[in-house]
């Protein structure tokens, strides 16, 4: 990951744990690397606005920034892809195991437990 | 042992490439017929624009109009064709950046799966993001729920997947498949691709790891899917995820139909790694590899021969 993708996750870091949107300045000053340029820190910001990521808002001359989803809901993206219940099948990812119902679920479980049961002896 | 092993993965290398020819074949010989009188009519066109005459040999008249109607159909089915797959391949496209993109914020390293992604969610999860640049995903869940053997097949597994780019046997199909919905050969034709690329990837990583440990990892991610996942809050994201710059996704269709086949593709893998079957006897891998090319031919043949 480049510094500019570490960056990006540190400051998204920030705006999931804080309480309401924050401008650059608040930003700024909770980042653990307290050194970084003010510009640097409006540059991502602006970065994650453009890719969807963080909302923006106008608050008097200050541009007032929260994330746009919580970090649940990205989370529970990726594995709402990962284990293909969005409905669409696509080549996008290769997965290891399609998840099955839980009869299906039951009979796989019967089936390790003798095949690690067979392990043993 | 290792010439079983060798010759069972050469099976599934002929199977796969017979699947994948098939499909290109069948395709090329729906085409073949009008192409055949299409690249007969684009010459009679131009003869005809030059306004040379009709030439000597064909009689041109309601049969020409046919035939510059089969012109014109042909040209725009291939046209079709080309705009489905190249949609196709953005639509991939965007749901890998989607995917890397999130990771990149989300995701971290662990020393128990070296050099692949882990996301924390309890579900049991384990794939990988094909593509120039790739990833291999592991949810949380999974890591808890297999032991350290079991995590090794896998990455193994995966990293079989992302090195052969297995994704790029896999894309014709699955766009034949965006755009034939109804129909239940696109269907069959996807899944039993996916699952040749799946038992190809096992082969690969029974090479490195021991194949009890794949089947296992295999049973217990299976069995782990459906029950450990919060459906509350994975139904919650739901419309999170179809905000989310994937504007064909939300067709309603719902994996339903195709459930009970994951239990027996699971089976088929997990008896597949335990007993490898023996290899194809040399006559016949070598009609097959005779009719897969005949089935190559044959259109093209159709296509350049004069008939």
């Amino acid at each position: 990951m480049n510094r500019l993708g570490d960056l990006e996750r540190a400051i998204m870091e920030v705006l999931w744990e804080s309480a309401g949107p924050m401008t650059v300045r608040q930003v700024s000053a909770s980042l653990p690397n307290r050194g970084l340029a003010h510009t640097t820190v409006m540059t991502v910001l602006d970065r994650l606005a453009k890719k969807g990521f963080a909302r923006r808002q106008r608050a008097g001359r200050a541009w007032l920034y929260r994330p746009a989803e919580s970090r649940e809901a990205y989370v529970a993206e990726l594995m709402l892809t990962a284990l293909d219940q969005t409905g669409d099948r696509q080549a996008a990812l290769t997965r290891f195991a399609r998840s099955v119902s839980e009869a299906e679920a039951r009979a796989l479980r019967a089936a390790l437990e003798t095949l690690t049961g067979a392990d043993g002896t | 042992m290792a010439i079983a092993l060798w010759q069972a993965l050469g099976l599934g290398w002929g199977l796969a490439t017979v699947g994948a020819i098939t499909g290109l074949g069948t395709l090329g010989l729906h085409e073949g017929g009008r192409l055949s009188s299409l690249a007969a009519d684009a010459g009679q066109a131009v003869w005809m624009l030059a306004g040379l005459g009709r030439p000597a040999s064909r009689p041109w008249s309601l049969a020409a109009g046919l035939r510059l109607f089969a012109l014109g159909a042909g040209t725009v089915l291939l046209a079709v064709l080309c705009w489905i797959l190249l949609a196709a391949i953005a639509a991939v496209m965007r749901a890998r950046h989607r995917q890397l993109s999130l990771l990149g914020l989300l995701a971290h390293g662990d020393p128990k799966v070296p050099g692949a992604l882990v996301v924390d969610h309890p579900a049991a999860a384990a794939y990988c993001v094909p593509g120039l640049r790739s990833a291999i995903v592991f949810s949380a869940g999974t890591l808890s729920l297999l032991d350290q053997a079991e995590l090794a097949a896998v990455l193994a597994h995966e990293r079989a997947h992302l090195r052969a780019r297995h994704d790029l046997v896999l894309l014709p199909f699955t766009a034949l498949l965006r755009a034939f919905r109804w129909s239940a050969t696109a269907r069959d034709a996807n899944r039993e691709v996916a699952l040749l690329v799946e038992m190809l990837a096992d082969d690969r990583a029974r090479r490195h790891r021991p194949a009890r440990e794949l089947a296992t990892a295999l049973l217990r991610v299976g069995a782990a899917g459906a029950g450990v996942a919060p459906a509350g809050a994975l139904a919650a994201a739901a419309a999170a995820s179809e905000n989310a710059a994937r504007p064909g996704a939300a067709s309603g269709q719902l994996p339903a139909s195709g459930q009970p086949a994951a239990s027996a593709e699971l089976a088929a893998r997990v008896i597949r790694l335990l007993r490898p079957p023996p290899g194809l006897p040399a006559p016949a891998a070598v009609l097959v590899a005779a009719v897969t090319a005949a089935l190559v031919i044959t259109p093209v043949a159709a296509l350049l021969l004069p008939i």
